[in-house]
């Protein structure tokens, strides 16, 4: 087996060499680097918008590096979650609590280093994990694509196909409970209304405490 | 070089396609609209029954001064209409108007999904807009805008889904080679769902809480004046001819036609295309706007469960058939 990866290297380093590389692997390194200094700024701007922004970019030039590595479906797929859903929920989320315009000082955290490091590690591992898996397999480009939606659904209904029911039922588990969740709290959001409504009351006249019923005080006080 | 000669002719006619079709769909709206209404409409630009009104009023936009707001985000505010507008642009590279890879810009695989995915993008352009102006009624504007995009996208994936299950393919051309005539009554659920689902997404009447002039002005946009103003006009006719165009590819056969498909194919497709945007057009005159609430309960109640039963139909049919 180490033999066998040992020649495919040797053979692969003999067919192409690092040192001359095509106009794919440039752009590749190049989008590579314009992913990486947009997912840096997203993380270190003091801008909570443009930090969404940015992650736009990150992920667009995510979707770019899969469309070179001849990746189509993934790629457009990736545009449609990530920055058509994921991306907008973030800003609808961002505009419901008013983001302010320019600088948020409070928008820094303590746990910088530690984010830091698990960042690091998390990078280490799937950077070892990737190059260990690929080492130097190359991607033919003149051939038919190899990425193309017929092939990704071959690949991932034949082989697949367990894996992807587990992530299936994974993800309706968390629509379920998502569901479970609002419901409860949206049964609680009575009482709760009623608590919040009675301390308001509290506020506007102190004198007046025992204008809340039992159950009210008793949801407040637990 | 011819490879690149022939690219940028193709780019050429794309774009001449998108620069010429949303006018001729925007000047059809304010004579249909007219004439619904007991008007005459634009009647003294060019002459000819006011022909040249929205070339008139593209040299207004541009001579009016480029107003930012002071406590405006500059830089988004400004590339707002951009982020707008473009994506429709790279969506018209993709689309079939007759057969043969002569009548489409750019085959793509994973077409259907490479058209659902930049349009999504497109709306990030309203975000923007609505944030970045500093002006309570956009940011009502833009809020409104990502609710109605999160509830309309997954019955449009829905019923988009079903036609790809029924062709076997996601590439555009090739599920307009797999058309067959009866496919339209087995899939009218979904063009339904879809065609209403996109008008959502454009925010055209009566979907057009967004931008609901008798409360918020006009939404993500009101801040804007001149050029950046006329380019999300033009987003959105360009939006109308895209989500026409689509839904005539994707459910009513394109090019295919009763006769003439071979050499005609183009003129089908336009016809289709031109009947869906009087639809659009007849939508906005004739229909009232509806409220959040029941824009939130159409999407969540009617059309993700429409679409849903017509991809359980597609199955049944298509395993029934096989």
């Amino acid at each position: 087996m180490s033999l066998a990866a040992t020649a495919a290297t040797a053979t692969a380093a003999a067919e192409r060499g690092f040192l001359s590389p095509t106009g794919v692997e440039i752009t590749f390194v190049l989008v590579g680097l314009v992913t990486l200094g947009a997912a840096m700024v997203t993380v270190t701007t003091r801008q909570l918008v443009h930090a969404a922004l940015w992650l736009v970019m990150a992920l667009g030039g995510l979707a770019v590096e899969y469309l070179l590595l001849t990746a189509e479906f993934i790629a457009w797929v990736q545009v449609l979650i990530y920055i058509g859903s994921v991306v907008v929920l973030l800003l609808f989320g961002l505009m419901l609590t008013k983001a302010p315009i320019g600088r948020s000082p409070d928008a820094d955290s303590g746990n910088r280093p530690v984010a830091l490091a698990v960042a690091l590690a998390a990078a280490a591992a799937l950077v070892w994990v990737v190059v260990d898996a690929f080492r130097t397999t190359w991607i033919g480009l003149d051939g038919p694509a190899q990425g193309s939606t017929e092939v990704s659904g071959r690949f991932l209904f034949r082989n697949w196909v367990l894996p992807f029911e587990a992530l299936s039922v994974l993800l309706l588990a968390a629509l379920v409970g998502a569901i479970a969740l609002s419901r409860k709290n949206g049964g609680a959001a009575k009482n709760g209304g009623a608590a919040k409504v009675d301390r308001t009351a509290k506020v506007d006249s102190a004198a007046d405490e025992d204008s809340g019923t039992p159950g009210a005080s008793g949801k407040e006080q637990r | 070089m011819n490879d690149v000669l022939d690219v940028a002719l193709r780019l050429v006619v794309v774009f001449a396609v998108f620069l010429v079709l949303p006018l001729v769909v925007g000047q059809t709206e304010h004579k249909v609209m007219a004439h619904m209404q007991g008007r005459l409409g634009p009647m003294h630009a060019g002459g000819f029954h006011g022909w040249a009104q929205l070339i008139a009023d593209g040299v207004k936009f541009v001579q009016k001064e480029d107003v930012v707001p002071a406590d405006a985000d500059r830089r988004i505010f400004q590339l707002a209409p951009a982020v707008a507008l473009l994506p429709y642009l790279l969506v018209l590279v993709v689309i079939p108007v007759g057969p043969g890879e002569g009548a489409v810009g750019q085959v793509v695989d994973a077409g259907i999904f490479f058209v659902l995915a930049v349009m999504g993008v497109g709306v990030l352009g309203s975000l923007m807009a609505g944030w970045a102006s500093a002006n309570k009624f956009s940011l009502l504007g833009g809020l409104r805008t990502a609710a109605q995009l999160l509830a309309y996208e997954l019955p449009m994936l829905l019923a988009a889904a079903s036609v790809a299950m029924a062709a076997g393919t996601v590439s555009l051309p090739g599920i307009l080679d797999a058309f067959e005539w009866w496919w339209l009554p087995w899939q009218i659920v979904g063009a339904l769902v879809f065609f209403v689902a996109g008008l959502a997404e454009l925010q055209r009447p009566p979907f057009d809480m967004p931008v609901a002039d008798s409360e918020i002005i006009f939404g993500a946009y009101t801040e804007y004046t001149g050029l950046r103003f006329a380019l999300f006009l033009l987003a959105e006719y360009a939006g109308i001819v895209i989500l026409c165009a689509l839904t005539t590819v994707l459910f009513l056969g394109g090019w295919h036609g009763p006769f003439g498909a071979d050499g005609l194919g183009w003129v089908w497709t336009l016809l289709k295309v031109a009947v869906l945007a009087f639809a659009v057009i007849w939508l906005r005159v004739s229909y009232p706007r509806l409220r959040e609430d029941q824009l939130q309960r159409l999407a969540w109640t009617v059309l993700i469960p429409l679409a849903l039963a017509q991809i359980a139909l597609t199955g049944i049919v298509k395993v029934a058939i096989d």
